[in-house]
């Protein structure tokens, strides 16, 4: 079980549209690029004045991935061992996001294949987005 | 005297600089060592603090200065492993009596200042110049050799601590709850522990280049070698156990393809060294190591991890930003101590310096030819935190040691010890030194 999440000022976007299924991303309108994770600034042109959120299409393919089997989190200690993937969104494949594969067999990772987000519930019942590969 | 960090000012961080307008006219000339103990028990003469003191003393007594001949320190003030003391947690009161204490309880415990270090080092009498750098000692060696050329100081101490508490390695704080706030759940909700980021490049470069973990294991018996011959760590100290083939490759996983080899144990520990000019170096104890070039990597990754292809660039380019403004190539390297504290981008950062002629995908071939000190191609003389724990020191004072012919039974025999290059820690972001015997 993922633990739960408190979304803070400037998560917030980011966590409120994964609870509508959406997932969106934080972008800089006027170097028109994508960042993840979000930050006060975009890490081209410096400047905050121009960030806003955009919705992805929710596609992707697993750039790479490995197996957790020491898992400093308490709540993730029982599902050892376990996939961590980085996703490479189609949208971006400069944007990486996790995913622990649901479906995917341990050790068992399909790398390059194309995967859907999947909105998943964490212990506090937050929606985190989530990975699955595409049949 | 209020200490703040270093400027930015301070660091080589670009390609094109030329060579470093100080090379070869900054020397290190002293080193010190506390013990090391595998966790903190909560004595005063074992604090972070004690052991800051004691090997700074000892970097003073091996440079043969005069203590108020020192007039500036440069420290890195977060000693932590990954451990902190528990905010409810009351300390010792005979820890608390036996220092002078600053404001901040947990000064000389859990953390350090200039200030609490000369409050309990009466005898440093004349520095006038001191200065934090972040993290690690690769970047607080840059810093100590930037004020030195700058004419800032002229005999300068550095020094870095660590200190390890009980528990287990990062099992407390926000890993113990079930919830966290929302912008560290955007990395950390999926619980990768810290060797998963570089366990992933090495996938990347095993698929990339047709290699496999098994293929890492020279490196691994080679490092905890040199770590047993290696006085000051940590395993020559507590747990002089040489490593076999079959202990690397049949241990447990932590982040696959990173088994619990391929990750440093954390534990306490202190160095010092001793930076002055090379003109005043001429006059003490040991001889001078000369600092030929120092450089900074503040490379950033794009996403929430490094992509192979962005490794192996900013190793490419941190080596060619060594040579520039060291003034020297790859083959003017009688041996390298780069980071290895994860053993898995120990390759990327030779292979980013082009040790020995090796390119990009070579250096796991590499390491099933000879890499011993004994051999003509020396891999990680020091053994690294592989051999003697988590310091992210001991490259730095091997290669000092090496330069000095006082390496004892880790001297390279197969070259002589002439130019080396040690730093860490990640392939983005890093500090690197160039050493050399002679200063030209
Ligand atoms: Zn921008």
């Amino acid at each position: 079980m993922k633990q739960g999440v408190i979304p803070d000022e400037l998560t917030a976007p980011f966590w409120s549209a994964a609870n509508e299924s959406k997932l969106v991303i934080q972008n800089c309108s006027r170097c028109d690029r994508l960042q993840h994770p979000p930050a006060q600034d975009c890490g081209q042109c410096k400047s905050g004045e121009n960030l806003e959120w955009k919705e992805m299409n929710g596609t992707g393919h697993i750039y790479n991935y490995g197996v957790v089997h020491d898992c400093p989190i308490r709540l993730l200690q029982d599902d050892q061992p376990f996939n961590v993937a980085v996703i490479m969104l189609d949208d971006d494949p400069g944007i990486q996001m996790y995913s622990h594969l649901p479906g995917t067999p341990v050790d068992d990772v399909p790398v390059g294949a194309a995967v859907e987000v999947v909105f998943e519930k964490s212990a506090n019942g937050q929606k985190i987005p989530e990975w699955k590969v595409v049949n | 005297m209020a200490t703040g960090y270093a400027p930015s000012s301070m660091y080589r961080s670009r390609e094109g600089m030329g060579i470093w307008e100080h090379k070869g006219k900054v020397a290190a000339v002293g080193v010190g060592h506390s013990p090391t103990e595998r966790r903190w028990d909560e004595r005063p003469e074992t604090s972070v603090g004690a052991w800051s003191i004691m090997a700074l003393r000892n970097a003073i007594a091996d440079a043969g200065v005069e203590p108020d001949h020192i007039d500036g320190i440069v420290i890195v003030p977060e000693t932590t492993t990954g451990a902190f003391w528990p905010d409810d947690k009351p300390l010792p009161q005979d820890v608390i009596n036996a220092f002078v204490q600053t404001d901040d309880p947990l000064d000389g415990v859990a953390k350090l200042s200039v200030e609490w270090l000369l409050k309990n080092m009466p005898e440093l009498t004349n520095i006038n110049y001191s200065v934090y750098a972040p993290v690690c000692m690769s970047n607080a060696l840059n810093v100590a050799a930037q004020a030195v050329g700058d004419g800032l100081a002229h005999t300068v101490l550095v020094l870095k601590a660590w200190h390890n508490l009980e528990g287990r390695y990062y099992q407390g704080g926000q890993n113990a709850q079930d919830a966290i706030g929302g912008t560290s759940a955007i990395r950390s909700l999926w619980g990768a522990p810290a060797c998963y980021g570089t366990a992933l490049q090495f996938a990347e470069y095993c698929r990339k280049y047709g290699k496999d973990h098994d293929m890492m294991t020279p490196f691994i018996i080679n490092s905890r070698r040199n770590g047993l011959m290696f006085p000051e760590g940590y395993w020559a100290q507590h747990r002089p156990e040489e490593l076999t083939p079959e202990d690397y490759q049949l241990a447990r996983w932590i982040a696959k393809p990173a088994n619990l080899f391929d990750n440093d144990i954390p534990i306490m520990c202190a160095a010092s060294y001793l930076f002055t000019t090379a003109e005043r170096a001429k006059d003490m104890k040991q001889k001078p190591v000369y600092v030929l070039n120092h450089v900074d990597s503040d490379a950033v990754p794009r996403g929430l991890t490094p992509t192979l292809d962005e490794v192996e660039a900013e190793c490419a380019l941190t080596g060619r930003k060594i040579y520039e403004g060291a003034g020297i190539t790859a083959a003017d390297l009688s041996f390298e101590n780069m980071y290895d504290g994860f053993t898995q981008f120990h390759q990327f950062h030779l292979e980013g310096l082009g040790y020995r002629g090796i390119g990009f995908g070579d250096a796991l071939d590499f390491y099933q030819t000879d890499i011993s000190i004994e051999g003509p191609n020396p891999v990680s003389p020091s053994g690294g935190n592989i051999g003697s724990g988590r310091s992210r020191f001991w490259m730095h004072t091997d290669s000092i040691q090496q330069l000095q012919g006082r390496a004892g039974g880790r001297q390279i025999t197969g070259v002589n010890a002439e130019i080396g290059v040690s730093g860490g820690p990640m392939p983005l972001g890093g500090n690197y030194t160039v050493w050399s015997a002679t200063p030209d």
